[in-house]
């Protein structure tokens, strides 16, 4: 089995007086997707958001790709090769599709600079974004903004893609599309850091899954694993696979 | 990478987009409801003058200090430092070309004028780039402290800036080509408020041009409404406001310029005095929002003139009123930035 590309070790964040992460150990393998399950309030945000570097590390070490990015800051982290999509999307709302897509797009100083080939992918993947893509994004739907926010994050390669909830809040027709898109995506190679809660959609994409009570990983193995065993998950998440269906 | 065709669940058509023109009529409206109060058409034509002159003026100082706040949520209390600072290097810079500022000659004066506002803003925005280094960056985040030293650092300011120049007023007279009015039927419009209203004019278009067509304005606009998802996405916002305050720094020393020019008189007070407005406009307009700003602007400079004429002792309290009846009627202001 090759090295990891993401590998934390004993990570813990403080934010302000609160102890959010307790020591995380997860593993982040090449190519592969890994969602992070959890209930509310576990800590699985806070680990994404401590991988980007947006809540640094009190200890612990962050290691991409061999080397260690637990002391960098945030763009220096995103130029390692991260795109981060937050739980909130991040979208731009006064700025137009296009807009979000220029600068997301890192490399490009005007639209006609971005990869032709990639953008029709997008396109592709999601639709809508062509048909809105010189209208304001605070003006599209949750479902719309999401497939932007996920848009941005693959407008150029990145190594890693971290996303935070993807289907919160989304009709199951849209977390659907969405399911087909990171399903293309992952045909792509693309390693992909996924949070979850609704594991009705996690199990259909993932292929590792870690699991985090208070501020730690308490389980770690595959997703094949994990929905087939009933006990497992009414023990770890506290729901079985077929409440969530 | 395959083009695949998904399902696409979402509705085919978006709320259409219908621009906020709302504020934008205010100025017209308010010329017009005080043209009856003015007594003549000629009066009204020269006070609404006086008031877009005043400000565009306004406007060019407030631009930077507005954005400075939408990017980094930094109340610079220490901005009228730099209107200061470009009026005084104006006092030197014109009162050691007076050959030039007296002739009759436009294009002497303006071989004056023109140096004097491009060192004003070259050393504003040196001042500003140590200012930043050395006030702003340890208190990022502490908004109390960041009053606090931010006042304090204008304090210092103004002392160096009388150890420099003395703490005497000092005149800035306009140069000759500047002086005088253009008669437009009875009404007279002094050509110094022509040229501000242009300059003025001239400072908001590249604004808008590089707000609106550039990547770097396109980050200022994403860094406004959520600066740490234009981080995620790999951008060095601290940089973008160093040269966001730089620059704003830079165009306080030009309005310096020409609100000295404007006043004929310089003080070390100036500064001070305008910050007053200069928050009363960022406010009106929406904190972060340059059309807000803009808009502001003019709205206090015309208040502040047909308040002057109309009734003299409320004309301190007017923009006071004026700020008060816009956050009655739009909390956020003319054009709230929709920040995260």
């Amino acid at each position: 089995m090759s090295a990891p590309l993401l590998q934390l070790e004993g990570v813990h964040t403080h934010i302000g007086a609160y102890h959010i992460l307790h020591g995380v150990d997860l593993q982040v393998a090449r190519g592969e997707l890994t969602v992070l399950l959890g209930r509310n309030g576990a800590g699985k945000t806070t680990t994404l958001r401590t991988i980007m570097g947006l809540w640094p590390p009190s200890s612990g070490t962050i290691r991409f790709d061999g080397g260690e990015i637990g002391a960098l800051s945030t763009p220096e982290i995103a130029h390692r090769g991260f795109a981060y999509v937050p739980e909130n999307m991040g979208i731009f709302g006064d700025l137009t599709v296009r807009e979000n897509m220029l600068l997301a797009a890192r490399g490009a100083k005007r639209v006609e600079d971005i990869d032709a080939a990639r953008l029709e992918w997008v396109f592709g993947l999601f639709p809508a974004l062509r048909r809105f893509w010189q209208h304001p994004a605070g003006l599209l739907s949750g479902g719309q903004k999401q497939m932007l926010a996920v848009a941005r994050a693959i407008i150029e390669p990145r190594q890693l893609l971290l996303i935070d909830e993807p289907s919160k809040g989304l009709a199951p027709a849209i977390i659907q599309n969405m399911i087909v898109a990171f399903r293309e995506l992952k045909q792509t190679d693309t390693t992909i850091l996924l949070v979850e809660q609704n594991f009705h959609f996690a199990r259909q994409l993932g292929d590792q899954v870690a699991v985090m009570d208070g501020g730690r990983v308490v389980h770690a193995g595959s997703m094949a694993d994990l929905a087939g065993d009933e006990g497992l998950q009414q023990r770890l998440l506290g729901l079985s696979l077929a409440a969530h269906q | 990478m395959n083009a695949i065709t998904t399902a696409n669940p979402a509705p085919e058509a978006l709320p259409t987009v219908t621009p906020d023109r709302i504020p934008l009529l205010l100025l017209p409206v308010l010329a017009i409801a005080a043209l009856p109060l003015m007594g003549s058409f000629s009066t009204w034509v020269t006070l609404t003058f006086a008031g877009l002159a005043m400000g565009m003026i306004i406007f060019i100082i407030a631009s930077g200090l507005t954005l400075v706040f939408g990017l980094m949520d930094v109340l610079n209390f220490g901005h009228g430092v730099f209107i200061t600072l470009g009026a005084f290097l104006a006092t030197t810079v014109l009162g050691r070309m007076t050959g030039w500022t007296e002739s009759e000659s436009l294009l002497r004066n303006l071989l004056a004028v023109l140096p004097a506002m491009g060192l004003a803003m070259v050393v504003a925005g040196g001042v500003g780039l140590a200012f930043e280094r050395l006030i702003i960056r340890p208190v990022y985040g502490q908004p109390l402290k960041q009053i606090m030293i931010t006042m304090g650092g204008m304090i210092v300011g103004v002392e160096l800036i009388k150890v420099i120049w003395g703490a005497q007023a000092i005149p800035l007279p306009l140069p000759a080509a500047f002086r005088g009015s253009l008669l437009f039927g009875e009404a007279a419009v002094e050509k110094y408020r022509l040229i501000s209203v242009i300059v003025g004019l001239a400072v908001f278009a590249v604004m808008f041009w590089v707000l609106s067509r550039t990547k770097v304005g396109l980050l200022i606009r994403a860094g406004v409404q959520d600066r740490e998802m234009v981080e995620s996405l790999g951008y060095r916002i601290g940089r973008l406001f160093v040269g966001v305050f730089v620059a704003g720094s830079a165009l306080a020393g030009l309005g310096g310029v020409m609100w000295g020019l404007y006043q004929q008189t310089v003080t070390p007070e100036m500064g001070g005095q305008i910050n007053v407005l200069l928050f009363i406009v960022i406010i009106i307009g929406g904190m972060g929002s340059v059309g807000g700003c803009f808009i502001g602007s003019l709205l206090v400079g015309l208040v502040a003139n047909y308040a002057g004429f109309l009734a003299p002792k409320v004309a301190l309290f007017s923009n006071i009123l004026l700020m008060v009846i816009v956050l009655m009627w739009r909390p956020e202001g003319l054009y709230p930035v929709g920040k995260r």
